[in-house]
C-alpha cells in the first residue's frame, strides 16, 4: 500500500517549508517529490489531497500525565494517546507520577504494554528518578532503560537532596537516561496555590514564588556543571529561570529546557475568577514572564514544547480553589497554541515545528521529529486555517480540565499517521486503528 | 436613587462607591431598629437565611443571626463539624443540597478564598461572603466604613491606617478595597514578613514601622495576630510583635488628635493592641460589633430584594 499525500506544504525543521508530494510506503517516508512528479496512480495507491495543508512531522511531547496504572478515571494510555493522535501528536513521553509510580520495570512493561494495544501514538515512559518518588534510593536505572524507559524523573515530587540528584545524572548519562528535573524547592512553595504576585495579592490566594523555580534551576544547573552531565529543565516559567538556563548555556553547561504552550499563552490574570482549571504548577505567571518565555523560545534558550497534559476529574477540580489538583490537559490544544506564536511571530514555522518535534527526540534519544526519505512515517495535516470556538465536547482526552474552553483556536489536525497508518482523521473515525 | 441590584455579595471589589454608600444609608437607617423595646420588624418575614460557617465564628455568626431575626426571617445555622463536610461530602453537593431547600440567603464563612464564588455559581440562593480564606470579608470591612463615617462625619480625605498582617487579612483586603473606594488615604504597616508583593497596586502606601504609619492618621486599624493559622517564621514569638508592631499608648499619641481605633475582633490583648488602647477613649471597637448587625441587616435587605420589595408584598 503506497499512500499518496498530494499538494500539501511539508514542513521539516531541516529542510523548511516546500510545495511537495509525499509518498508513503512501508511506514515511512519513501519520497518526497516536487509537485506533478509522483504520477502512479489506481490500485495500492491511497491519494490524500492535502492542498491547503500543512504536513508536519507528527508532535513529539515530551511530557504528558497517562495516568494509567491507577487513576484510569483521569486517563488512560488509550485515551490519552487517542488525545495525542486528535491533536496532531504521535509520540509522547509519560510521566511517571502514577498509582503505583513508575519506578520499577514492571510498571514500564505495563504501560508499554497498554499502549501497544491501544495502537495509536507512540508512548516513552520516562521513569522515576527515586524509588517511589521518595527522593532518597536511585530506581534501576539500566533495569528501567532495558524495559523502555527513556527518561528518568521525580516530576511533581522534585528531588530535594542535593547529593541524590548529583549521583542521579552522573548515573543516568551512563545508561542514556534523559534526567528530567521539575525545579520547585517545594519548602518555598508550601501552601501557595498561584503565582506570588500582584493578582494573587489581589485576589487573596496564597502565592508561589518564581524564586521557588529559580533556585532549584540553579542547582542542577550547579550540577550539571558540576558533573558535565546534561539535565533537562521541565515547564520553565519565569522570566528569571530563562535567564539563568540561557547564561549556563552561553557558559557551556549542559541544560536543556521546555516550556508548556500555557506558559506562553496566560498570564497569572486569568485566575481572578478562582477557575480551578487555570490551577497548575509551576502556576501561571505574570506578563513579563510570559514575555521572557517568548523571548528563550526566539532565541533558542527554550528547546523544546511540551504540554504538561495533566487531567484531571471533576472529583479533584470542582473544588475550591486551594484545594483542587494543579495540572491542565494540554494534548488537545498543542498545536493551535503553538501556531499561534507562528502568527505572533515569535518563531518561523520549521523552528516551531523543530521544538515540537526533532528537538524533543533527539532530548529523549528516539526517533523522528523529521519528514525526509527514509524518516519514519509519523506526520500530521493540520488545518492552519480552520478555527474554532473550543467546546468541553471538542476535547478528545477523558479530563475536560482545559482553561482554553471557550476561546478560539486556530489550527486543527485533519489526519493523523503514525508508521504509515491512519490513526486518526478530523470527522473522528480512525480507519486502521485495531 | 442607586439600585441595587446584585444576587449575591461576594466582595468589596464588586461595589462602586455609591453603592457602598447606599448600604451604608441603608444600614443607618436599620440601626434604630436594634435600640427599640421589641427589636423585629416585619420586612423580611417568610425569607430564609442559612448562616453556613465552616469555619469557626462567635460574632459574625451571632451578628448575622441577630440581623435576619431582627428583620423577621427564619434562620438556620450549618457549621462544618455538624455537616456532612466531615463526611466528605464536597461544598458544590452541599450547595446543591441547600438549594434543594430553597433558601434566600446563603451566607458562607469558609477557609478557602475564592468558595463564595464557586458556591454563588452553584445556587439561586443569593450568598453573602462572611470571609473567605485570605481573600475578603465584605460585611466587615462595611461596618467598619460605617462607624468611621458615622464618627467622623465622611471617609473621603481621611487617613487611615491598618496594622497587622496584611498579607493574610480578610478584612486588610477587603477594607484596603472600601477604603480607597470612598476617597480615604489607606496606608499599611506591619512585618516585611507580613506584607504582601504588589500592594501598592491596591492603591495604599506601605510603611512597616507602625511607630511612623500611625503619626497624623485619622483612623488606626490593627488587625488580629491570627495564631491559628500563622505559619512559625512570619515573627519570632508573640514577646518581640508586640514590642515592634502592637499597638500601644504612646503610637495613639503620635497619631491625629481625635484619632479612631479599631480592631476586627476577636482581639489578643497584649498583643496586637495594649489594654488600655482597646478600653480607651479612642476605642471604636464595640460600636463596631454594633453597626456589624446594622450593616447585615441592609445587606441581607437589599440582596433578598429591597427595591423589588416595594409594593410586592
Amino acid at each position: 500500500m503506497t499512500v499518496w499525500i498530494k499538494d500539501g506544504e511539508v514542513v521539516d525543521p531541516r529542510r523548511g517549508v516546500r510545495h511537495d508530494d509525499l509518498i508513503v510506503e512501508k511506514g515511512r517516508v519513501a519520497g518526497i517529490l516536487p509537485r506533478g512528479a509522483f504520477r502512479r496512480s489506481g490500485e495500492g495507491v491511497r491519494v490524500i489531497d492535502a492542498s491547503g495543508k500543512l504536513v508536519l512531522p507528527g508532535l513529539v511531547d515530551m511530557h504528558v500525565h497517562l495516568r494509567e496504572p491507577g487513576e484510569e478515571y483521569k486517563e488512560t494510555v488509550s485515551s490519552g494517546c487517542r488525545a495525542a493522535v486528535a491533536g496532531g501528536v504521535t509520540a509522547v513521553a509519560c510521566m511517571p507520577n502514577t498509582v503505583p509510580p513508575n519506578d520499577c520495570r514492571a510498571v514500564t512493561e505495563f504501560i508499554l504494554k497498554q499502549a501497544a494495544g491501544a495502537g495509536t501514538a507512540r508512548v516513552y515512559p520516562i521513569a522515576c528518578i527515586t524509588a517511589g518518588q521518595q527522593g532518597k534510593t536511585l530506581t534501576e536505572f539500566g533495569d528501567l532503560a532495558a524495559a523502555g524507559a527513556v527518561g528518568v524523573s521525580d516530576d511533581g515530587l522534585p528531588v530535594a537532596d542535593s547529593e541524590v540528584m548529583r549521583r542521579a545524572l552522573e548515573y543516568g548519562r551512563f545508561h542514556g537516561l534523559t534526567v528530567i528535573s521539575h525545579c520547585e524547592d517545594r519548602s518555598l512553595s508550601e501552601g501557595g496555590v498561584m503565582h506570588e504576585g500582584v493578582v494573587s495579592t489581589r485576589i487573596g490566594l496564597p502565592g508561589i514564588p518564581a524564586a521557588c523555580e529559580e533556585i532549584m534551576v540553579c542547582r542542577d544547573i550547579s550540577l550539571a556543571r558540576l558533573t558535565g552531565c546534561p539535565v533537562h529543565v521541565a515547564h520553565v516559567s519565569t522570566a528569571g529561570a530563562v535567564a539563568l538556563i540561557r547564561r549556563a548555556k552561553e557558559e557551556g553547561v549542559p541544560v536543556t529546557c521546555e516550556t508548556a504552550p500555557h506558559y506562553f499563552t496566560l498570564d497569572h490574570e486569568a485566575v481572578a475568577g478562582y477557575d480551578t482549571r487555570t490551577k497548575v504548577n509551576p502556576p501561571l505567571r505574570t506578563p513579563e514572564d510570559v514575555a521572557a518565555i517568548r523571548q528563550g523560545l526566539a532565541d533558542g534558550t527554550i528547546d523544546a514544547i511540551a504540554t504538561d497534559h495533566a487531567p484531571h476529574s471533576p472529583l479533584e477540580k470542582e473544588l475550591e480553589f486551594d484545594r483542587a489538583a494543579f495540572g491542565m490537559i494540554g494534548l488537545d490544544t498543542f498545536l493551535p497554541l503553538v501556531l499561534q506564536l507562528v502568527r505572533d511571530g515569535v518563531l518561523d514555522l520549521p523552528e516551531a515545528v523543530r521544538k515540537c518535534t526533532l528537538n524533543p527526540s533527539v532530548l529523549l534519544g528516539i526517533e523522528g521529529g523529521g519528514l525526509e526519505e527514509g524518516s519514519r512515517a509519523d506526520l500530521t495535516l493540520v488545518d492552519p486555517e480552520m478555527e474554532y470556538r473550543l467546546r468541553e465536547e471538542d476535547l478528545v482526552s477523558k479530563s475536560k480540565n482545559s482553561p482554553f474552553i471557550g476561546m478560539t483556536l486556530k489550527g486543527r489536525a485533519v489526519l493523523t499517521m503514525v508508521g504509515g497508518r491512519i490513526v486518526w482523521e478530523r470527522d473522528g473515525t480512525h480507519p486502521d486503528s485495531r | 436613587m442607586t439600585r441595587f441590584e446584585h444576587k449575591d455579595l461576594l466582595g468589596m471589589g464588586q461595589l462602586t462607591a455609591d453603592e457602598i454608600t447606599y448600604i451604608l444609608d441603608t444600614a443607618e437607617s436599620f440601626k434604630e431598629i436594634s435600640t427599640r423595646e421589641i427589636k423585629k420588624v416585619p420586612t423580611l418575614r417568610g425569607k430564609t437565611v442559612i448562616n453556613f460557617f465552616y469555619e469557626p465564628s462567635t460574632r459574625t455568626k451571632t451578628s448575622f443571626e441577630m440581623a435576619a431575626k431582627r428583620l423577621s426571617a427564619d434562620t438556620t445555622g450549618l457549621s462544618a463539624a455538624g455537616s456532612s463536610i466531615v463526611k466528605g461530602e464536597t461544598l458544590i453537593d452541599t450547595a446543591r443540597n441547600l438549594q434543594a431547600m430553597n433558601p434566600d440567603i446563603i451566607v458562607l464563612r469558609h477557609s478557602s478564598s475564592g468558595a463564595p464564588a464557586l458556591l454563588a455559581r452553584e445556587v439561586k440562593a443569593g450568598v453573602i461572603n462572611a470571609g473567605d480564606g485570605i481573600n475578603e470579608h465584605p460585611t466587615q470591612a462595611l461596618l467598619d466604613l460605617m462607624t468611621i463615617r458615622e464618627k467622623m462625619g465622611r471617609i473621603r480625605g481621611l487617613r487611615v491606617v491598618i496594622v497587622g498582617d496584611i498579607a493574610h487579612s480578610r478584612v486588610a483586603r477587603s477594607n484596603i478595597i472600601g477604603l480607597t473606594k470612598m476617597g480615604a488615604e489607606v496606608t499599611v504597616s506591619g512585618p516585611p514578613t507580613m506584607m504582601p508583593p504588589g500592594i501598592e497596586a491596591m492603591g495604599v502606601q506601605v510603611v512597616h514601622d507602625p511607630r511612623e504609619a500611625v503619626r497624623d492618621k485619622d483612623v488606626v486599624m490593627v488587625l488580629r495576630i491570627q495564631l491559628e493559622r500563622q505559619k512559625a517564621v512570619l515573627f519570632p514569638t508573640l514577646r518581640e510583635y508586640s514590642t515592634y508592631f502592637g499597638l500601644d499608648r504612646g503610637m495613639i499619641d503620635r497619631a491625629a488628635p481625635g484619632v479612631l481605633v479599631m480592631h476586627p475582633g476577636p482581639m489578643n490583648r497584649g498583643v496586637e493592641i495594649a489594654s488600655d488602647v482597646a478600653d480607651g477613649p479612642a476605642s471604636v471597637i464595640l460600636e463596631q460589633v454594633t453597626n456589624g448587625v446594622a450593616v447585615r441587616m441592609a445587606v441581607l435587605y437589599l440582596l433578598i430584594g429591597g427595591s423589588k420589595r416595594d409594593g410586592m408584598d
